[in-house]
């Protein structure tokens, strides 16, 4: 037997099968439907801007680690694909390519690397991008191109969504088809559209256990809820502008949102007030990136106060 | 069904060996019986180089309240009493006994009747235990007689019996469930009487219906013995999640079962402990289950102190495409380096398994999954971090010392992150400092 | 016009609350210390190592001022002269004392020792050791993981990637003995520097018997007792099959090391190799 080497390492010798990688990718596949969608609905735009996001992301982030941390790159993790695809979600399908690198090199340099690479940002990278496009770059940020562009892309006829002729008063709640809602048959970002899309990606989320609930659940909720209490439209709130994208998708990031199941509550609490607040009484029709990165910056502090019980903790307080 | 509240996960059970029965392997040529294999002060030897022994002749006694007495598990001559390696690699006192006759004691013969148990009391079962060497089978060889005496001050009024193998591949317990359910009964009705409870509850995991259906059948008849069908959920047979599984009384933080009034002894141990009294045969055996994904494995009964190499070749030999051998399940087992080292009172299973090297790390992206899975309501990520970067004083504060190494989160990590690693080594600094 | 005003008067009216509560506290509130501590503290290494036996540097030179004699008070990384000063700083009179140093009592470099098994995992020491006895075949040497690099803050301690073992960096080692308390297999200890810095040690661990320590290790102690025999002055002891040299009673005449058929007797800073003394 001596010829034979066994390794020894501690206990558990076995892991579940599953990686953060392998998550990462589960979640750019549930993001299909609504790629897809928006690729109907928009056009030849919708893929190049897609496809220019994601390779900004991979690049800015292969250049960060190669060069200038001089590491080994960490592509395969997903992360800055995923960073990429949900950049690109939330832009307009007509943004020109130069605007998208900014905004990719900004989500993945200061979004993500800058704070110590995956895992360690406070920020979703991907809506540090958007944010800081939207600040940047309000006008092309937000003449977003009507459905149907076909295989236009930089000269595409634009609009205001919907959440922003409301705003405008140019239309109001009772004329919104809510089966054009539903399908993608309105203007806006490329994530933007399509509701039943992103429904479905999320119960895939849901179903393969890569996110639980309580984040989209409490965000719809509180959402619905605090929009109704001050007189929205309920339907209009949640299927148009970035509410379903935002609550799906981007709030449930793993590394900006809480720890425990409770403070996931919070935090998707936080986000659907913070987001009606915006749209009613902001200066922006759309308030869902704000309200993320709001609660994205409260996450360590909603960690603090929602710890987990321990075991055999409560009768010691006695 | 019954199971305990937080946390808790799902592996893969495994369990190929689980309708094998209990194959009694014969001693061989030598065995080799470490001092120190149960909790608490090392056994000293009575015993020297020379000296003839009969099969269960006590060869060491108990070194202190916390220590048992060793057993010859064969008749022959006493080699020497010398350090050997254990299977971890370190060197250990240890008996060295050569078996020379055949002629053994069985054990067949009823040493105590009802009515003479009966008769006993509490102190004098305990007294019994430690004296046949009795150790909690389990994996953490506690003496029994200390588990089984209250705390000054305490009463115990619940004997709860671990029947349930929450590890995958082990179904040592299970065989013996199994195959000797009246003895394993009569023990847990012994072990009653040894700790002064009024009522015992058997947890089973509900994955061995045919070791539920053999004990109920036994103690069909009692009342103030029952066998309760438990979840199959890892850790459910941790001291503290058994409990709160099987009374729904939770354990206090830093605290032994005894401040909630429950002892807790392994199904193996209540067995031991029925031959002890009942027929004089002390601890110089136990079931261990051999598995693994290429080996036809099985449960068999080993005479303490063989070469853990000689019940693998008994079984069948090391499959070739091992990188690794557990002793134990493989959520907390140890890795073996050295397999011609003895087995011991507490190993349960040897499993052998074909991936060494564990999966490569990635950064945490605070996924969550760790506190999910956690079953003592800790914050894995969290002390784990702590312990990393030396600051053991936070980890102390966030509760690292309740940690019970189940090894759930570093399961689940989908970064594979050596979470127990760090959080066993934050416990040693921590009981360290504690010390100085 | 008028924002501008009430701009400036705003700012320049909290600007002078924030000052005037500012100088209220540092009049009021101010605690006075001795200012020798500072100017100890300033002589200190400032590693908070511990090693005086207190829990930092400004703790030691607060006890320096407090004390009526130096005795016991000992700064080992400052040395003689910085204690010298500090004792006329406090006006009391400088206790000599004896400089110590790390040494590591393990040669059990790669080529020396079996790897008798894999490891995966942390690769920290003390990580390793909670395994038993680590990839290598001797279950009391060095495991090569760099706990004591790790742990000393004067940075006098390297790792030999050829050798896989710890080195000692006598120039900035101050025998705090962190590396000490850092190692799970207890291999390093710290002893004195001893007279013109020349040392003599067992460069071993092991405390199996002889035969199954050559097997471990081809440089370990196997506890022969030829260094004993060999030492005209008792500093040589075995114990548990492992020689010690006593630096106390070493009188550094390595007849110990000539004799020693393994090599496991270590010295520092001989100028002449042994090899010539016969």
């Amino acid at each position: 037997m001596e010829q034979r080497l066994l390794t020894v390492s501690l206990p558990p010798h076995i892991h579940a099968p599953g990686t953060t990688a392998g998550a990462m990718w589960r979640v750019v596949v549930a993001l299909i439907p609504a790629l897809a969608c928006s690729m109907w609905v928009f056009g030849l735009g919708a893929a190049v801007v897609t496809v220019i996001s994601v390779l900004a992301c991979m690049g800015t982030e292969y250049f960060i680690t190669r060069f200038m941390l001089k590491r080994r790159p960490t592509l395969g993790d997903g992360s800055a694909a995923l960073t990429g695809l949900l950049l690109a979600m939330n832009l307009p399908s007509n943004l020109p390519p130069w605007t998208i690198v900014i905004g990719a090199v900004v989500a993945i340099g200061i979004g993500k690397m800058a704070f110590g690479g995956l895992g360690c940002n406070i920020f979703n990278p991907a809506l540090v991008g958007r944010v800081f496009l939207l600040l940047s770059f309000p006008v092309q940020m937000t003449s977003w191109p009507l459905p149907g562009a076909g295989m236009e892309y930089l000269d595409a006829a634009t609009g205001a969504t919907v959440l922003g002729a409301i705003k405008m008063g140019e239309l109001s709640a009772s004329d919104i088809n809510v089966a054009d809602l539903l399908v993608g048959n309105t203007g806006g970002s490329l994530g933007e559209v399509g509701a039943l899309a992103l429904i479905v990606g999320g119960l895939f989320l849901v179903l393969s256990k890569v996110i639980t609930w309580h984040i989209p659940v409490s965000v719809i909720a509180s959402a619905a809820l605090f929009s109704l209490s001050v007189g929205g439209d309920i339907a209009v709130e949640l299927l148009s502008g970035g509410l379903l994208l935002g609550a799906i998708f981007m709030a449930t990031d793993y590394v900006t949102s809480p720890m425990t199941r409770s403070g996931m509550l919070i935090y998707g609490a936080g986000i659907g007030v913070i987001t009606i607040i915006i749209r009613h009484w902001g200066a922006y029709p759309e308030g869902v990136s704000f309200a993320i990165l709001l609660m994205n910056g409260c996450t360590p502090l909603i960690n603090r106060l929602c710890r987990p019980k321990r075991f055999g903790a409560e009768r010691r307080r006695r | 069904m019954l199971t305990f509240r937080k946390g808790g996960i799902h592996p893969p059970q495994n369990k190929f060996t689980e309708s094998r029965p209990i194959e009694v392997l014969e001693a061989p040529g030598s065995v080799t019986l470490l001092l120190g294999q149960h909790i608490g002060a090392p056994s000293v030897p009575v015993v020297k180089a020379g000296d003839a022994v009969s099969r269960g002749q006590m060869v060491a006694k108990a070194g202190g309240f916390v220590s048992v007495a060793l057993h010859s598990p064969v008749s022959g001559v006493v080699k020497g009493v010398r350090q050997v390696r254990t299977a971890d690699g370190m060197m250990a006192d240890a008996i060295i006994i050569e078996r020379t006759s055949d002629d053994a004691a069985t054990y067949t013969e009823l040493l105590r009747d009802d009515e003479q148990v009966e008769a006993m009391s509490a102190e004098e079962i305990r007294g019994i235990a430690r004296e046949a060497g009795l150790v909690g089978l389990g994996g953490a060889c506690f003496p029994t007689h200390v588990k089984l005496t209250p705390p000054e001050g305490t009463a115990f009024d619940t004997l709860v019996v671990n029947g349930a193998e929450c590890e995958p591949y082990l179904t040592c317990d299970d065989a013996l469930m199994r195959s000797c359910a009246s003895g394993v009964i009569d023990g847990v009705r012994l072990a009653m009487k040894g700790c002064g409870a009024r009522r015992a509850v058997i947890g089973v995991e509900d994955n061995k219906p045919e070791a539920i259906a053999q004990l109920e059948r036994e103690c069909a008849t009692m009342t103030d013995v029952v066998v309760e069908r438990l979840m199959t959920k890892y850790p459910q047979g941790g001291e503290k999640q058994l409990i709160e599984a099987l009374t729904g009384r939770r354990v206090p933080s830093g605290q032994l079962p005894a401040s909630v009034g429950v002892a807790v002894v392994n199904v193996a141990t209540a067995f031991s402990l029925h031959e002890a009294v009942r027929f004089g045969k002390p601890l110089i055996e136990r079931v261990v289950t051999v598995s693994g994904l290429d080996v036809p494995g099985g449960n068999y009964r080993v005479p303490i102190g063989v070469a853990i190499d000689y019940l693998i070749e008994a079984a069948g030999g090391v499959p070739a495409s091992t990188e690794k051998i557990i002793l134990g399940g493989p959520m907390m087992g140890r890795a073996a380096e050295n397999i011609d080292a003895p087995l011991t009172k507490g190993m349960s299973g040897v499993v052998f398994m074909e991936q060494g090297h564990r999966p490569e790390v990635t950064p945490c992206v605070r996924c969550a999954r760790c506190v999910d899975a956690c079953p003592m309501g800790l914050e894995p990520y969290l002390i784990s971090t702590l312990a990393r970067v030396g600051d053991f004083e936070r980890a102390a504060e966030r509760g690292i010392s309740d940690c019970i190494e189940c090894g759930s989160c570093a399961y689940v990590c989908p970064s594979a992150r050596p979470l127990t690693d760090y959080i066993r080594y934050g416990k040693v600094i921590i009981r360290r400092n504690k010390k100085k | 016009m008028e924002v501008m005003l009430w701009s400036a008067l705003v700012l320049g009216g909290l600007g002078i609350v924030a000052a005037f509560v500012l100088y209220i506290v540092a009049r009021f509130f101010r605690v006075d210390e001795d200012e020798r501590v500072a100017v100890i503290e300033e002589l200190l290494p400032g590693a908070n190592c511990g090693a005086c036996g207190r829990s930092g540097c400004h703790d030691f030179a607060q006890a320096c001022v407090n004390a009526t004699s130096l005795e016991g008070l000992c700064c080992p990384g400052a040395g003689a002269e910085v204690m010298a000063r500090i004792a006329d700083i406090v006006g009391l009179t400088a206790v000599s004392s004896d400089p110590q140093v790390a040494v590591i009592k393990c040669a059990g470099s790669c080529d020396k020792r079996a790897v008798v098994a894999g490891y995966s995992g942390v690769r920290r020491c003390s990580v390793v050791a909670l395994t038993g006895a680590g990839p290598e075949s001797c279950s009391y040497g060095c495991l090569g993981c760099g706990d004591c690099v790790d742990v000393c803050p004067f940075g006098a301690m390297e790792m030999d990637s050829a050798t896989g073992l710890p080195v000692v960096i006598e120039q900035k080692c101050v025998g705090c003995g962190k590396c000490v308390e850092a190692c799970p297999r207890g291999i390093v200890e710290v002893r004195s520097r001893g007279r013109k810095n020349l040392r003599v040690w067992v460069a071993c661990s092991n405390r199996s018997k002889g035969a199954v320590a050559r097997k471990d290790c081809k440089v370990a102690c196997i506890g022969c007792g030829l260094c004993v025999k060999a030492c005209p002055f008792d500093a040589v002891t075995i114990s548990d099959s492992l020689a010690h040299v006593d630096p106390a009673k070493c009188r550094l005449c390595r007849k110990c090391v000539a004799v020693c058929p393994s090599g496991a007797i270590q010295t520092a800073n001989f100028p002449v190799p042994i090899k010539s003394l016969n």
